[in-house]
């Protein structure tokens, strides 16, 4: 069988899901293909931190605009999808990182964001489970928390209802104009987007997109125990770290009164099973910012894999050697916070429609130099 | 911080029922050999409460021969993972508890099938072995009016035990067919103290009605359940009541042998005839390899601590005694088997994860255990699926999940410490 | 009551039979043990520490599994989470 349409989705995690909804409401015919659970990738694995980072300029302007995104999407969210604005606190532990604090402000402040700076006094009366002594924080009150795998299955549900329709097999090739399905049939389409997270590689060889694991850990539901997403400012420094293991501090409190632990994040992992050092490092590291934490109940842990790109830009537009193909990956560890943003630009991409912020910092052509692509061979 | 205690043992045998006790008492005399049970002591399901008991009772003998050996017991510990190399993680009140083995037991028994109809959630809708438990913990019953419904030998069992605690047993309901039963009850000739065990329950329970082919549709009542209605399929009965006592057979608690790896095989453990599982150095008993009752739990226990410590030739004695208790386990898997009407039971509103509190109609648009999950956290709770799963898998079809650790709620701070740093770190 | 405890259960001195779980003590006193998430009580299901339908805070510790720990005197129980 072969069948045509304006543009092929591949992948239904919460960035293809909001890809295929961009491109259905812009009037495109719009074919979906996801072998799996709806959001049941890395989308069903993180940690939903609905997030303003900002590492880089081009991270700045596409995790700000990709939460406004969200903030005019939460009211048609349905309840199961938890979205709620409980804030961040970025907490430093020393007076080092209030200086980190400070430039953080410096920054949030001229994007119009609400910051406020939290001495060691304030901080404690935010977060009485955090330990005494720490020096301070950074609470940036519009940062939201959601449950991905809802809100990607919302965002498809929006692409359905505009005509866009979902095929429930793996594609095996892509490119040159064609998918090649697990069950034989081909799609045609002069637009194909990538949008399989971690997995891109599999299907655009020489990606350079890695998988970047991490771990996570959920209690039973105790509520009011943590009020804001906190994360360590330390965590600056860890996940910049492009080749080392680490861990930090960094919890958050789910709609369900529950806890939801991270992060750690590790290189050349490739299994999905539960290392059991990274994630002792990691409840440690839980344990030194939040001791009261000991007494909470664990209910399960899992982990799950990010795209990690070189320069921890997301690659999202044409490949370069393949005019039919578009990539929408490598988001790494933000790809709940950015996925509406990804969606915007896609359809800006493929149908010159206007951007609200410059689409050149994420195009792929950046990445693809000789060197990395045979390190990828 | 709270306690951490290592040990290491030759053998390790995890679950102190009949199956646990036999194992220990078989590995005893040759090896250094703990047993644990989360417990507050041994005995497993049966013998919850009565070991020791008196002479008279049939779990006295075992008692004496335990007694005799030099086995350690644990109480009140309840494994949770498997981290590393022949190393199990246990919690106890008092913090972790790492134990060391060279060989391991697993003997961790069965729980009951819930399966969810209308007003199942209602309090004093209680498991049959469940009631009967909370008797043996002290819940006085006698002059209550309690109906005990569901699948499987437990409910006679269940029923003579709450008799003769003074409960006015209303009825006593079995799902499966007569005609199913029937060929059962030719099939236990084989099995001649099956039979007086059934002979003895029917005297005990001789004003009872034993209505077989029958199974509960709705249970009623405000907060709880003051009356059950019943069907055969073609009339319905309602019944006022106290407690319904509910359970549709055994399901094996396989999560540990699931962690470490070992093979499964239509639910249970797979194992060779020394009781060994697919990982080395790993033998399982009792339930977990099949529903067979006590006497198979006896054996392959026995069997399974003979071979653990190399004593071949006494475990091959036993070979024919547990081909017997197989075939009753095979005879009893087939007869109380759940008809499919019970799959149409669940209104669309019925909660079917009641952690979670997640409604059959919702459940209904998935089409698997994960995308369910994912979507309507049903088995995201406490008790992660160990209720629920069981009846999706009936309902829907859905095979469960893979296990992570831990395979229980454990306290954060015990689960941090079991994560001790090695060296490098 | 012979043999009897006092424990609390919600602030409320109650008195108990010695010996018995906290899910007995609950049982004979009509308490459910916990309010479901969408507000339905519950009571104990399987009475062996598998179901979690029987959690109660004691001695403020909560999620503790009443029909796996038993009364003591002083014990104070609480069934709102
Ligand atoms: C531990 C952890 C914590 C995180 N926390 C956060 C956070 O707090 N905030 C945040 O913004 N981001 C977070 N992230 C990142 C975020 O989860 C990801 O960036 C995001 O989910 C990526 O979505 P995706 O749709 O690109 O990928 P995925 O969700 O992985 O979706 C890819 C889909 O492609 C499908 N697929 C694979 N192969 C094929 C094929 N051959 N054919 C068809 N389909 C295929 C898969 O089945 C899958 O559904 C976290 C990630 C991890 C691992
Ligand atoms: C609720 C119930 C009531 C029953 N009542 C009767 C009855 O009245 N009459 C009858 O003939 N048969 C009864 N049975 C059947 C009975 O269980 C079997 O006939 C037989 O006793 C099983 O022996 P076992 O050693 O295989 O398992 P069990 O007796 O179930 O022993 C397994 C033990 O392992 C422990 N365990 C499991 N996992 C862990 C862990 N992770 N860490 C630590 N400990 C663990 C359990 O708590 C349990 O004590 C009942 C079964 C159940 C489930
Ligand atoms: S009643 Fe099921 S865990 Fe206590």
């Amino acid at each position: 069988m072969s069948s045509n349409c304006d543009a092929i989705v591949l992948g239904a995690g919460i960035v293809g899901a909001a890809c295929a909804m961009e491109l259905a409401h812009a009037g495109m015919s719009v074919t979906v293909v996801e072998p799996g659970v709806i959001g049941g990738g890395a989308t069903a694995a993180g940690m939903g931190h609905i997030v303003v980072m900002d590492d880089s300029p081009a991270q700045l302007a596409f995790t700000h605009y990709s939460q406004q995104l969200w903030h005019v999407l939460a009211p048609q969210l349905p309840p199961a999808a938890e979205y709620e604005t409980p804030g961040t606190i970025w907490v430093a532990a020393d007076e080092v990182e209030m200086q980190e604090v400070a430039r953080k402000q410096s920054i949030y402040v001229t994007r119009g964001l609400p910051v406020r700076v939290l001495d060691s006094h304030a901080l404690l009366h935010e977060e009485p489970h955090l330990r005494p002594g720490l020096a301070g924080g950074l609470l940036v009150s519009s940062d939201a928390v959601l449950y991905p795998p809802v809100a990607a299955d919302y965002l498809l549900q929006q692409a359905l209802s505009s005509g866009a329709s979902l095929i429930r097999q793996a594609a095996l090739q892509a490119g040159e104009g064609k998918a090649c399905l697990a069950n034989g049939d081909i799609l045609s389409s002069p637009r194909i987007i990538n949008a399989l997270g971690a997995a891109a590689p599999s299907l655009a060889p020489g990606l350079p997109v890695h998988p970047r694991k991490g771990h996570l850990v959920i209690t039973d539901r105790a509520p009011g125990f943590v009020r804001h997403q906190l994360v360590e400012l330390g965590y600056v420094r860890s996940a910049g770290s492009g080749t080392a293991d680490s861990v930090a501090f960094n919890v958050q409190p789910r709609k369900t009164g529950q806890v939801l632990i991270g992060s750690s994040r590790q290189y050349n992992a490739h299994d999905k099973s539960v290392d059991h050092q990274i994630l002792q490092r990691m409840m440690q590291q839980t344990r030194r910012y939040m001791p009261g934490i000991d007494k909470l109940s664990v209910l399960r842990t899992w982990t799950g894999f990010r795209a990690a790109t070189p320069d921890k830009l997301p690659l999202i537009g044409p490949h370069p050697a393949d005019p039919t193909l578009f990539l929408a990956t490598g988001h790494e560890g933000l790809g709940i916070t950015t996925a509406l943003a990804t969606g915007k630009l896609i359809r800006h991409i493929l149908t010159g429609s206007g951007s609200e912020i410059p689409v050149e910092p994420y195009l792929p052509a950046r990445a693809f130099h000789p060197t990395t692509e045979t390190a990828h061979a | 911080m709270r306690n951490r205690n290592e040990y290491t043992y030759d053998v390790l045998v995890i679950g102190g029922g009949p199956a646990g006790i036999a194992a220990a008492c078989a590995a005893a005399p040759h090896a250094r050999v703990a047993i644990v049970d989360e417990n507050p002591a041994l005995g497993g399901q049966i013998w919850r409460n009565s070991f020791p008991a008196r002479q008279s009772h049939p779990s006295g003998p075992w008692h004496n021969r335990l007694q005799q050996t030099q086995a350690t017991r644990l109480h009140g510990l309840r494994v949770f993972d498997a981290p590393a190399f022949n190393t199990l993680h246990a919690e106890a009140p008092d913090g972790l508890h790492i134990l060391r083995y060279n060989k391991l037991i697993l003997a961790t028994g069965a729980r009951e099938r819930f399966l969810p109809f209308p007003g199942w959630t209602l309090r004093n809708v209680i498991g049959a072995g469940g009631l009967q438990a909370m008797v043996k913990s002290g819940l006085p019953v006698a002059g209550k009016r309690i109906v005990v419904a569901g699948s499987g030998p437990l409910l006679l069992a269940v029923a003579a035990f709450l008799k003769s605690h003074g409960a006015q047993v209303v009825a006593v309901c079995e799902q499966a067919p007569p005609r199913q039963l029937a060929h059962f009850a030719t099939s236990i000739v084989a099995y001649p103290s099956k039979i007086s065990q059934a002979v003895q329950y029917r005297t005990q329970l001789a004003a009872v009605p034993y209505r077989i082919g029958w199974w509960p549709v709705t249970a009623h009542g405000k907060s709880q359940v003051e009356s059950v209605t019943l069907t055969n399929g073609a009339r319905r009965l309602t019944l006022d009541c106290d407690f319904l006592a509910c359970g549709f057979h055994l399901v094996p608690n396989t999560e540990l042998p699931a962690l470490l790896g070992c093979s499964l095989h239509n639910g249970f453990v797979a194992v060779d005839s020394l009781q060994q599982a697919s990982v080395p150095n790993v033998f399982c008993a009792g339930e977990i390899t099949g529903i067979g009752g006590l006497d198979k739990s006896l054996i392959e226990g026995s069997i399974a601590g003979y071979a653990s410590t190399g004593q071949n030739s006494p475990a091959r004695k036993l070979f024919a005694k547990r081909n017997k208790a197989l075939g009753f386990a095979a005879a009893m898997e087939r007869a109380f088997a759940p008809r499919p009407e019970l799959r149409r039971l669940p209104a669309p509103q019925t909660t079917v994860c009641r952690c979670e509190d997640v409604a059959h109609e919702l459940l209904q648009q998935h089409d698997s255990w994960r995308s369910a999950k994912l979507h309507t956290r049903c088995g995201m709770g406490p008790c992660q699926g160990r209720v629920c799963g069981a009846a999706t898998e009936f309902l829907y079809g859905w095979p469960g999940e893979s296990i992570r650790p831990p395979i229980l709620p454990v306290r954060f701070d015990t689960l941090a410490e079991a994560e001790k740093p090695t060296a490098q770190h | 009551m012979p043999d009897a405890i006092t424990i609390t259960v919600n602030g409320a001195p109650v008195q108990v039979p010695s010996g018995v779980t906290v899910a007995v003590a609950l049982t004979l006193l009509n308490e459910p043990c916990r309010t479901s998430v969408t507000g339905q009580p519950r009571g104990p299901l399987c009475a062996m520490g598998i179901c979690y339908e029987c959690r109660v805070t004691i001695d403020r510790i909560s999620n503790r599994l009443a029909c796996q720990t038993l009364c003591v005197p002083g014990m104070e129980v609480s069934t709102h989470a």
